[in-house]
């Protein structure tokens, strides 16, 4: 079992992710996994409180498998989320950071 | 076209405020996302994939160069550079950040446009063919009754709490560019044998899971009574609705539970009610609307013709754009002209703030200030003479604009998918992309003829491809995408639903089956004068399957 928490930031809207520092990342690469249930509850419990503190909106744990050390999100959706549209690649997270594909 | 009064001024004005204090107080977590996001969908904001979304009303697809400019440095200031046209004559916006909306709504009031139901349970924007007040083919200018409609509905208490989203349509000529038939009212204008305008009155249509015709419950309605009949409509709908269950909350489902007949009788029982109260619209209420719409004056500009006989032979390109992209307008010296956002393997109606303010000059120096949202996502200019069509046919080429292509195979529709929509099942960009890429010629496109590809990504139907002749729906099958397709859907006055033709194609194989139903085709037609669309009408699915799957196939 692989697991991220990501999100949608209220302020901006843009997709993020729970990195290991408790704080929400941009970029998928540095998420934190978790690999047992535990660990899965414990990101459900920290998407609830950044949602009831109103960092966040769309909290939801996705499946992940990694892929040469990077995340690799199982569901196309969650991809997209990850690297920006695939018919903008000058847009989003793939533009921002280092090159991802989603598809 | 129409002109804030003060009290619109206002109205959006206080909205504006409103909105910009309810998003101040979810910033400072004063209130929470189950009580804010019902306010943020009321005032255009979704959340999508990436980042928020805001959808901006165009009343009936009618821009001034103004607004057209305010839109593209929206595009710029707040956003990445682009806007999304939709196929309900609306733009989105597809990365503004949810503390720029109150500006950007700001900005929008102050060239009298705002993003006010274009959500939620509501009467939504009321869209309108996007040739009115210019065809030649026009019995009368549709847009004086979307706007009467429009005031009537905003804000109005009565429909602020609908059982579910609610669409009219308005068309004026016989040849229906506003597919009212698969809206939940389309109001077809037109003329009694006495000369006097009223409407007939279709209800009940619509697409998304549960694709629908509309029945057309009133041959002629006589134009004063617009509001008094759609109100005992709405009214019968605001009762007997179905609240329990959202997917049979439309009209649609209603008219088809309650019988057309029965559901007919109700509405005109409550009509009687209503006909002779303040909803009847006086004839100085309905001069004064009209005012606003009155036409251009066009002057005489004769000299067109053998300006564009001499610029087409010089300029085949120019030839085959004026062939295929300008259609007649009432004035013989004018036309009304589609500016293509489906350039080949562009993105289907989306178009970048340098386009839109090209469009903007080109309506201001050329087009009498009128611009067009289609609902085949291109834009129109309505009213240009034909001894400027060189003008703007060189500036539309210079900005990637002038993609000789409406009506043909690579005008094709297709919804934001799963690139951007939060409940996409599967892309259908790249699916537009890829079909154009394969139909890139020119000349093959119009041997072709007339051919509407329409795509959408998950159910709900945003890509209209319920009537597309083919029509490609995206879903989710084992985590992969597929796509299914129909044949023989049409959204003009033959309405009908495509038909699934088979089991669904993985995504690189799409566009070889849409070759093999072209090709298909091709091979059947009668002559080059059968369209795609009369051609499967006649020959029906057997062929098409069979090319498709092979002689022992069984449909999906
Ligand atoms: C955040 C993006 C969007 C969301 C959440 C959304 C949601 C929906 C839903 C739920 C329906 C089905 C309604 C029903 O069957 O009762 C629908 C239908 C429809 N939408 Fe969208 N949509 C989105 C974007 C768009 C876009 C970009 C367009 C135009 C290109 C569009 C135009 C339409 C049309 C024409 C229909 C079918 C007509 C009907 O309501 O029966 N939508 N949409
Ligand atoms: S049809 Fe589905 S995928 Fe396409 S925009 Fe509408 S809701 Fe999104």
């Amino acid at each position: 079992m692989k697991k991220v928490l990501t999100a949608n930031r209220l302020t901006d809207g843009i997709a993020v992710w729970l990195g290991a520092n408790g704080q929400w990342l941009e970029n998928i690469e540095t998420a934190l996994i978790a690999r047992h249930q535990e660990a899965v509850d414990a990101l459900e419990e920290a998407g609830k409180s950044a949602f009831n503190d109103n960092l966040v909106v769309d909290v939801e744990v996705i499946d992940v498998d990694e892929v040469d050390g990077d995340i690799y999100p199982i569901r196309l959706r969650e991809r997209i989320r990850a690297a920006g549209p695939t018919i903008r690649t000058d847009l989003g997270k793939q533009a921002e950071f280092k090159p991802a594909t989603a598809a | 076209m129409y002109r804030y009064d003060e009290f619109d001024h206002d109205f959006v004005r206080q909205r504006v405020s409103q909105y910009r204090d309810q998003v101040e107080r979810r910033m400072s977590g004063e209130i929470d996302e189950t009580a804010f996001k019902p306010l943020r969908l009321m005032n255009g904001v979704y959340l999508q994939l990436h980042a928020y979304m805001l959808r901006v009303a165009i009343p009936y697809g009618t821009l001034n160069s103004r607004q057209m400019r305010r839109l593209a440095r929206i595009a710029r200031d707040y956003d990445k550079g682009y806007g999304h046209f939709t196929t309900r004559q609306n733009i989105q916006y597809n990365w503004p950040k949810l503390s720029d909306t109150p500006a950007i709504l700001e900005e929008l009031a102050e060239v009298e446009m705002h993003a006010i139901q274009t959500s939620g349970n509501c009467i939504r924007n009321v869209s309108a063919d996007h040739f009115a007040g210019a065809a030649a083919d026009e019995v009368a200018d549709p847009r004086p009754y979307a706007e009467i409609l429009r005031q009537w509905s905003s804000n109005h208490p009565e429909y602020s709490f609908l059982p579910r989203k609610f669409k009219i349509a308005v068309t004026g000529a016989e040849r229906d560019r506003a597919a009212i038939q698969v809206h939940d009212i389309g109001l077809h204008l037109k003329r009694n044998e006495e000369g006097a305008l009223g409407f007939a009155v279709w209800v009940g249509g619509g697409q998304g899971r549960t694709p629908v015709i509309a029945k057309k419950i009133r041959d002629f309605l006589p134009e004063a009574d617009l509001l008094s009949y759609t109100t005992a409509i709405m009214r019968v709908y605001n009762l007997y609705g179905r609240r329990d269950n959202k997917y049979k909350a439309r009209i649609k489902i209603l008219v088809n539970e309650t019988g057309e007949e029965e559901f007919t009788r109700q509405v005109e029982a409550e009509w009687q009610k209503l006909k002779e109260t303040e909803l009847k619209l006086p004839q100085d209420d309905l001069a004064a609307i009209a005012a606003y719409f009155a036409p251009p004056k066009l002057q005489d500009r004769a000299e067109g013709w053998g300006l564009i006989a001499a610029a087409k032979k010089a300029d085949p390109g120019f030839a085959a754009w004026v062939h295929q992209n300008v259609t007649p307008h009432r004035h013989p010296d004018y036309g009304v002209v589609t500016i293509s956002l489906k350039p080949i393997g562009g993105i289907p109606g989306d178009a970048d703030d340098t386009q839109m303010e090209t469009v903007a000059d080109l309506a201001e120096k050329f087009g009498h200030d009128e611009i067009r949202v289609s609902h085949e996502q291109n834009l129109v200019l309505p009213h240009v003479a034909l001894a400027d069509l060189e003008h703007v046919y060189k500036a539309l080429l210079a900005v990637g604009l002038a993609t000789a292509n409406a009506g043909l195979v690579s005008d094709i529709i297709a919804c934001p998918g799963l690139d951007y929509c939060a409940l996409a099942n599967a892309r259908s960009i790249p699916v537009a992309q890829e079909i154009s890429e394969r139909f890139a010629s020119l000349e093959r496109q119009r041997e072709i003829g007339e051919l509407k590809i329409k795509i959408s990504g998950c159910i709900n139907a945003c890509g209209h491809h319920h009537v597309g002749h083919i029509g490609i729906l995206g879903v989710e099958k084992k985590g992969a995408e597929l796509y299914q397709i129909t044949l023989g859907g049409s959204g003009d006055e033959n309405t009908s639903i495509g038909q699934i033709i088979g089991r669904g194609f993985e995504p690189e194989k799409v566009t070889d089956a849409v070759e093999t139903i072209v090709e298909t085709y091709l091979g059947l037609r009668e002559n080059a004068d059968e369209t795609f669309l009369e051609a499967y009408r006649r020959i029906g699915p057997a062929p098409f399957k069979e090319a498709l799957y092979g002689e022992t196939s069984k449909a999906a």
